[in-house]
């Protein structure tokens, strides 16, 4: 199993997250042994068999269609970083 | 008065043989005299602590009613929601982010009448096997200071160990009760996926994780597990089911109880003395009236793997909300939006969580899918079938709880693959949804604490409970010196 | 070389729950920043989902209203991508098993019915909003619209034109708003759509490369954005060029597109099943309850229209495009109106006034009775058609009952034989050589002589009367 420098950056640009290249490279070699383990389900024939999701059977959980009071505002804001007037503010986005 | 358990304290307070207020003052000393030497706390709340015993007295002395727990001080693993209480993860991520609100166990023992005396310390984002990747402090393993509590509730388990609070919640993904539960010589339960509602507990793998107790006792592990079962409507996932009383169920009678002993959890690779323990154990039960015999689940060494796949490929995608926009930590220096997000999740991380999450992302990434989470799931299904036949021919099932006893501090960082095998006999049961509660069956010749773990049919947490409570009586347990 | 234009649609249509779809929050257009959010849809770290169950009632309702077969074990699935708007860093859709398929709409084109094929509808929540002006080098994210329903609708690549693709947004809308699961407002951005164009040469089976189109926020700006794109592909395939595969941003401003994404940079959505959320699984009763709660659709109506009322299929299929305009339609008709009257004026000077006010189809101020009354007034000869429309325009402004307008404007014609006989004479009297050129033959100089009459009276005479006498006394002259 081999799993590239580029690859690891391709992956930690997905994730947004900056490596360094010591990071990059180390990470590279813990991929390559994790996946590598990983691998060993192969030895598994899994053919027509359904995957499972929740390992207790259920289905159908559903809520009616009734308000609830939403929260202050303030409450909402209090943990943000950076907000002004009633919102969360980012580096202005451009796209 | 802080080696009471729960159960001694909860009669005590009921028959007005002590007040909350002089029991919680009783820990907040404890604190103080060992949590510099043990470190499972990240908060401490001792003003709210006091305050909240001081009210549950007034309501006793008022004659009005109280909760089933009332005045019983207890502390909660440091990524359940407690409103406007500091929840961090133990990471530097989350290291100012008080919730507007309480998960639903909190809530829960809020209403039981329980004192919160503070947040506990845990692997960050509860990835890890040691409470070593905690961004704020290294809990330590009371029956020995140089050794790893286990993880990641590794705080839940150790302050339980240390007498620092009555009982804790932890949470389990891949064994972060049951692990830390039997290195720290504690009761502790993973439940059946879906009997305790998952809503404000932060997620890491949320198909996989569930919140549970760690306890002194057998007995104290029910009660709470009585607290805090039951459907809730905020989590899609929770069972619409009634429950009877855990504690009731606790008869101590085993008689005819059929036990499976999973021959691929205990051979190979599994310390010597641990086995010894575990077969000593097994011997208590027959002596008891039950029964027990060798049998197979050889698809046990596909769980690991597969454990690593779902609950990386979760976790990438549930800690990807952590870009320093709503809440928490924010990268002091960035140019734009896309280096904002980078240098937060980069500096607000650690080396674990983000080696998790780019497993996960590579797992889950454009044709990876089918050949890692896909096939992961497959595996489940036929893990699960396993279990499933199993469970035809036995009642429960015993195993370790892990390969050693606790292992030292620093001595499995440096290789994340040898360190996710100390959750080798732990994982199938996560895959499973199955319960299984942990408790000590001896101790090896340092004094460290071995665990057993039985594992039960889903739903089956009754019939474990009371296989644990029988065997507990068999014990003679050793508390650590501090 | 002549080329075949190929499309394909991807609409996106707000649901009209009270909710929105995992959390109790309002689902309601607007309000101050962050003020109908939650732990929930702000995607608070340990917060879970909890499917509204309209929300899959609604969808299945326009699956079943476009002939789609309902999928009877259907999940969730996360898309997972990074924006400021979506606070989970994921948005919860569904992937491959979508609640609705294989279903088609009919539309009416230049006369012929032409089905358009649906490939799927499946549910999934809105993403907030990011607010870029006054933030300075800012953009400040309102939650709001986080977790507002939406179902997609998806469309097999049938449309040939940006005219039939407009056909069939307006048949789509008017399937919406009658089976009352969304309220189709443009402006709100409760529907939107994204574009799929390619051209081949004319006679190729093989499909050419695909363009997406973001950022259309109407239908004229779909039909524009159809139109630049059919001739910027057009004019890259003459020049021997290869259309790149790419999404394209759509500038309604400027009336151009320019390119947002290449196919190198497509995003990596890396889908999988919503662990905190089960599968749907639809009965076949809960089904057949949807069924029966569905109206009447615009085709059943339009036929019905042209059957019982024998108005011209144009305009039946004009005024069932929106429910509300053939709502209105028929509570008028209802009233005693005659059909084709009230279409006459549904679809000409109310859809006008309509329009200048910038309503949507069928946002007309005033009832039914009204109108109704309106019709009564001309008809009965006490007002003229002209009349009426000032009558109307008053409406607009100030509903209320229409005989109370034609008193306060002084709009109700002299329609009194004897006070309009001596107007005349009087104009006879004063223009004899009109009086002699027409018994001369002229014919023209009797329109003269309405007109001088129409002037005496201010413009009030009744014109049919006037016309009546005039001819009796020019032939007594």
């Amino acid at each position: 199993m081999k799993i590239s420098k580029e690859e690891v950056l391709h992956v930690a640009k997905l994730a947004r997250l900056k490596l360094s290249d010591a990071e990059a490279e180390a990470l590279s070699k813990d991929m390559e042994s994790i996946i590598g383990f990983a691998n060993k389900l192969n030895e598994l024939d899994t053919e027509g068999i359904v995957p499972t999701a929740h390992a207790i059977p259920m289905s159908n959980a559903f809520r009616e269609d009734v308000v609830k009071p939403s929260y202050d505002r303030e409450e909402m804001l209090k943990n943000a970083p950076s907000a002004e007037d009633g919102g969360y503010t980012v580096p202005k986005v451009v796209e | 008065m802080h080696t009471w358990t729960a159960h001694e304290i909860r009669d005590k307070i009921k028959n007005k043989e002590i007040s909350s207020k002089e029991i919680t003052k009783a820990f907040l000393d404890r604190i103080d005299q060992v949590e510099d030497k043990v470190e499972s706390y990240v908060t401490v709340l001792p003003e709210e602590a006091m305050a909240a015993a001081e009210a549950v007295d007034k309501k006793i002395a008022a004659g009005e009613p109280v909760g089933d727990l009332a005045g019983v001080p207890m502390a909660l693993k440091d990524n359940l929601c407690t409103k406007d209480v500091l929840t961090t993860c133990s990471s530097k991520m989350l290291h100012n982010f008080r919730p507007p609100y309480d998960s639903t166990v909190a809530q829960k023992l809020k209403e039981a009448d329980t004192v919160l005396l503070g947040k506990l310390n845990m692997d960050e984002f509860a990835m890890g096997s040691s409470t070593e990747t905690s961004y704020f402090k290294k809990t330590k393993n009371p029956y020995d200071l140089t050794k790893v509590p286990g993880g990641s509730s590794g705080g839940s388990a150790a302050c339980v160990a240390a007498d620092e609070a009555a009982f804790t919640l932890g949470s389990d993904t891949g064994g972060s009760i049951r692990q830390p539960a039997a290195l720290c010589g504690c009761v502790g339960m993973k439940p059946t996926y879906g009997t305790v509602s998952r809503f404000g507990l932060v997620a890491f793998a949320s198909s996989l994780d569930q919140i549970g107790p760690l306890a002194k006792d057998v007995r104290d592990c029910a009660i709470v597990y009585d607290k805090i079962v039951g459907y809730d409507a905020m989590d899609s996932t929770s069972v619409k089911r009634e429950y009877e009383s855990f504690e009731a169920a606790l008869t101590g009678d085993v008689k005819g109880l059929k036990i499976g002993v999973p021959a691929e959890y205990i051979g190979e690779g599994i310390d010597a003395n641990v086995q010894k323990a575990v077969y000593a154990a097994l011997d208590s039960f027959k002596s008891m009236g039950a029964e027990y015999a060798d049998m197979h689940l050889p698809l046990n060494e596909y769980a690991l793997p597969a454990y690593y796949m779902i609950s990386s490929a979760e976790a990438s995608s549930n800690l990807a909300r952590f870009d320093g926009v709503k809440y928490g930590f924010r990268a002091e220096k960035f140019e734009d939006l896309i280096d904002l997000y980078a240098q937060t999740r980069s500096e607000g991380f650690g080396a674990e969580v983000k080696r998790r999450i780019m497993i996960g992302t590579y797992a889950l990434s454009s044709g990876y899918y089918d050949a890692y989470y896909k096939k992961a799931q497959q595996v489940r299904t036929m893990i699960m079938q396993d279990f499933d036949k199993a469970f035809k021919t036995y009642d429960v099932l015993v195993t370790p709880t892990t390969p050693t006893t606790a292992f030292g501090l620093g001595e499995k960082t440096d290789d994340p693959l040898q360190m996710y095998m100390a959750d080798i006999c732990t994982v199938s049961v996560n895959i499973g949804g199955l319960p299984a509660v942990v408790l000590p069956c001896g101790y090896d010749a340092n004094g460290l604490p071995i665990g057993l773990q039985i594992i039960g049919k889903p739903f089956g947490e009754a019939a474990i409970l009371n296989a644990a409570y029988a065997l507990e009586k068999t014990i003679s347990k050793q508390k650590p010196a501090l | 070389m002549k080329y075949e234009t190929v499309i394909g649609l991807e609409v996106h249509a707000e649901l009209k729950t009270n909710t929105k779809i995992y959390c109790g929050c309002k689902n309601e257009f607007g309000g101050e920043p962050n003020t109908h959010t939650c732990p929930i849809c702000s995607g608070m770290p340990g917060t879970l989902p909890v499917l509204n169950k309209k929300v899959v009632d609604y969808a299945i309702k326009a699956g079943l209203a476009m002939n789609c077969s309902i999928t009877r074990y259907g999940k969730q699935d996360r898309k997972n991508y990074f924006y400021p708007d979506l606070p989970k860093a994921y948005q919860i859709s569904q992937f491959d098993l979508p609640l609705c398929q294989n279903g088609y709409i009919d539309i009416l084109v230049e006369g012929e019915t032409k089905r358009i094929g649906i490939t799927r509808i499946h549910i999934e929540e809105d993403a907030g909003k990011l607010v870029h002006d006054d933030y300075g080098n800012s953009s400040m994210a309102d939650y709001n619209r986080c977790g507002v329903p939406l179902i997609e609708i998806v469309t097999e690549p049938d449309l040939r034109s940006p005219e039939e693709a407009r056909v069939f947004l307006e048949t789509l809308k008017s399937i919406l708003e009658y089976t009352e699961v969304s309220d189709c407002k443009m402006q709100e951005g409760s529907l939107r759509c994204d574009v799929n164009l390619s051209l081949r040469p004319e006679g190729q089976e093989e499909y050419g490369t695909r363009c997406e189109m973001k950022n259309i926020n109407s239908f004229r700006a779909a039909v524009r954005s159809m139109e630049y794109e059919q001739r910027r592909q057009a004019e890259v395939l003459d020049d021997g060029g290869v259309v790149d595969q790419e999404t394209r941003r759509w500038d309604d401003v400027k009336g151009i597109s320019t390119v947002m994404r290449t196919k190198e940079d497509a995003h990596d959505y890396r889908y999988f099943p919503e662990p905190d959320l089960l599968p749907i699984v639809v009965s076949d009763e809960w089904v057949e309850e949807i069924r029966s709660s569905i109206p009447e659709l615009p085709d059943q109506r339009r036929a019905r229209y042209v059957e019982e009322y024998g108005l011209p299929e144009y305009d039946a299929f004009i005024l069932t495009s929106s429910k509300k305009t053939a709502d209105y339609f028929d509570a008028t008709v209802s009233l005693g109106a005659a059909p084709k009257t009230v279409s006459n004026w549904l679809m000409g000077d109310i859809a006008k006034l309509v329009n200048e006010r910038e309503g949507e189809p069928g946002d007309i101020p005033f009832e039914p009775a009204h109108l109704k009354a309106l019709i009564d007034l001309i008809e009965k000869g006490t007002i003229s058609n002209s009349a009426a429309k000032k009558v109307l325009a008053a409406l607009f402004e100030n509903p209320e009952e229409p005989a109370k307008i034609v008193e306060k404007l002084g709009l109700s014609q002299v329609s009194d034989e004897g006070a309009l006989m001596q107007m005349v004479q009087e104009v006879m009297a004063q223009n004899p050589q009109s009086v002699a050129d027409y018994k001369a033959g002229k014919d023209k100089a009797m329109g003269f002589l309405v007109g001088q009459i129409m002037r005496v009276s201010k413009g009030k005479a009744n014109p049919q009367v006037i016309n009546k006498l005039l001819k009796e006394a020019l032939d007594q002259a």
